[in-house]
């Protein structure tokens, strides 16, 4: 064992690292929950007492939650749609030898890499040309377009993590495409396509960019905190909503990686 | 097979595929299929990507006139942004703010991919979730969350208030260019830390061995196999965090103040304020250009780099 050990030999001062800066990664967000149950409107050290209002508050406020329902909306159709983009494309590049697969791949990939703006900015001037009123309809399709890479992403590793005999074994007993893929495929990657509705459920849910710029006059919930931002008086309300929406984002995404980790553990014993 | 009749009944394509005719073309060739299953989202992609972008290229040339625009071609918003100083300014800083982030993103988070990569063996799993969760929360919140931390009144002067340290606030905390840099490093150091963590995990462990016995320190061996071998990791991390932090316009909103405001903000003014979409076409490709400028200049200096190493 001699032979490894100087590799896996323990290293202190990296350890103390690492534990630094996950504390960097964490704590200033959690000072948002932290001030969201102070009992002052400022933002600021000492703490004064404790207190609930802004979370009732925030619950009798109509029109925030008429941007919370726009925000679902948006989410959910969002997610279904670039999953389902997502399958067809991760079932053909794991699939089919195509040439030409390389740069198709990096193509759709292309949105993870264009900064926002430009791309939000593109679309907007797309939809007014074309005369489409801005509405919540326009946001899906932005979220759409930065939501199909990383649907693939998540997708792709299901595809490749599983045998493609079992499904040739399916075609050869005489199953045909559409039903191999029902009752072979879909089973498998089913981790896969949660996590990955999960995912795009999140980054549309927290989207502000494209959503900025292609929203009319129904605004989604980070446009609308963004609104409060400007008075000062709506700080502790924002405070208590962003509690609330970095506890529900914080457990989806751990759900989904968990459940979609999980289940490839279960197919590729000793894989990652 | 009773449920399923209604999903069979729509196949139009059945494996057991004619011996003839297009169908059999169909079926034997791989290619097509595998671009006929692809094609819905290759489409949608390209559509979505392709023609807005066609159509950014094309208003950059046009004017505004009031409400509508002179559709005639000219270059005269290009030729504004080259000669107004404002313009040039902004992207230089934006070039700055980004390119300090990204290094000290980069800089700060390998030691952490390395930490995960090498010296964690059990819950792996845990600590990349744990290293990449913030990532996916708003981004809205976690740039605000900072100016909670760095305001007038906020954690950081209050707090030293409170302890008796300052009498007055520290006001270059909010409002400054360190403040956007601060902010971007926090928001998109997840994004750095996955790259090269992946790049890191593939090396193959018998190469540190092999250096080991021939005889290489840890300082050489990393400076000569791991170093190297990760530099993909660095490479990815290091466009994957300058490429969109160039265009971020939340965080110099919300922290930077008159002094950090960049190229970002002023494109998304021509798109409201000041309602110039034509100049703000322009300064958009304007931007575009010198991002993959830098980008592909970086790639290249690097792979020179690699090149002089091995």
């Amino acid at each position: 064992m001699s032979e490894v050990s100087y590799i896996q030999q323990r290293n202190r001062p990296l350890h103390y690292y690492a534990l630094i800066y996950l504390a960097f990664l964490y704590i200033p967000v959690l000072f948002l929950p932290l001030f969201s149950l102070n009992d002052s409107i400022y933002v600021a050290f000492p703490l004064k007492s404790f207190t609930l209002k802004w979370y009732e508050q925030m619950f009798a406020n109509e029109p925030m939650f008429a941007a919370l329902m726009n925000s679902v909306r948006v989410g959910v159709a969002t997610s279904i749609l670039a999953t389902f983009l997502g399958i067809f494309a991760a079932k053909a590049v794991t699939r089919y030898r195509m040439p030409g697969k390389t740069p198709v791949v990096s193509f759709i990939m292309l949105p993870l890499v264009i900064p926002g703006i430009i791309f939000g900015v593109a679309l907007l001037i797309l939809l007014s040309r074309m005369g489409i009123k801005l509405t919540l309809l326009t946001v899906t399709l932005g979220h759409v377009l930065v939501c199909v890479p990383f649907a693939m992403a998540t997708l792709i590793p299901r595809f490749e993590g599983f045998d493609k005999s079992i499904e040739e074994a399916s075609a050869d007993l005489g199953e045909n495409m559409w039903w191999t893929f029902w009752r072979v495929t879909f089973p498998m990657v089913f981790p896969g396509i949660v996590a990955s509705l999960l995912l795009c459920f999140t980054i549309s849910f927290d989207e502000f960019i494209m959503a900025f710029f292609l929203s009319g006059t129904d605004p989604t919930l980070p446009l609308f905190m963004w609104g409060q931002l400007r008075f000062p008086a709506k700080l502790p309300g924002v405070l208590a909503l962003g509690t609330l929406i970095l506890a529900v984002s914080f457990f989806v995404v751990f759900f989904s990686q968990w459940i979609r980790t999980r289940g490839m553990q279960s197919f590729t014993p000793g894989g990652d | 097979m009773s449920n399923g009749t209604a999903v069979v009944g729509t196949v139009s394509e059945p494996v057991a595929a004619p011996k003839s005719g297009f169908g059999a073309v169909f079926m034997r060739s791989e290619p097509l299929r595998g671009y006929t299953l692809l094609s819905p989202t290759l489409l949608i992609m390209a559509f979505g990507i392709c023609i807005p972008f066609a159509i950014l290229v094309t208003m950059s040339f046009w004017t505004q006139h009031g409400f509508d625009f002179d559709t005639t071609l000219t270059l005269n918003n290009y030729n504004t942004a080259v000669e107004s100083p404002v313009y040039e300014a902004l992207i230089l800083r934006s070039l700055a703010i980004s390119g300090t982030c990204t290094i000290v993103t980069v800089l700060l988070s390998y030691p952490m991919a390395y930490y995960v990569a090498f010296h964690v063996h059990r819950h792996k799993m845990i600590w990349i979730i744990l290293m990449t969760l913030p990532f996916w929360t708003s981004y809205l919140l976690r740039v605000f969350a900072w100016k909670i931390i760095l305001g007038y009144n906020g954690v950081i002067n209050s707090g030293l208030k409170g302890l008796g340290l300052i009498e007055q606030p520290l006001e270059f905390l909010l409002y400054s260019q360190s403040a956007v840099v601060i902010t971007l490093a926090h928001a998109w150091a997840a994004f750095a830390i996955l790259p090269m963590y992946v790049s890191l995990e593939k090396i193959d462990r018998t190469l540190l061995e092999a250096a080991t016995d021939l005889g290489d320190g840890p300082v050489a061996r990393f400076l000569r196999v791991t170093l190297p071998l990760s530099l993909p990791g660095i490479i990815a991390a290091t466009l994957i965090i300058f490429i969109p932090t160039v265009g971020d316009y939340i965080t110099p909103a919300l922290l930077g103040g008159p002094d950090g405001i960049m190229i970002g903000n002023l494109i998304q003014a021509q798109f409201g304020k000041v309602n110039n979409w034509p100049m703000g076409a322009a300064l958009a490709v304007a931007m575009m250009i010198t991002v993959s400028v830098c980008a592909v200049t970086f790639m290249l200096v690097t792979r020179k780099a690699k090149e002089h190493i091995a």
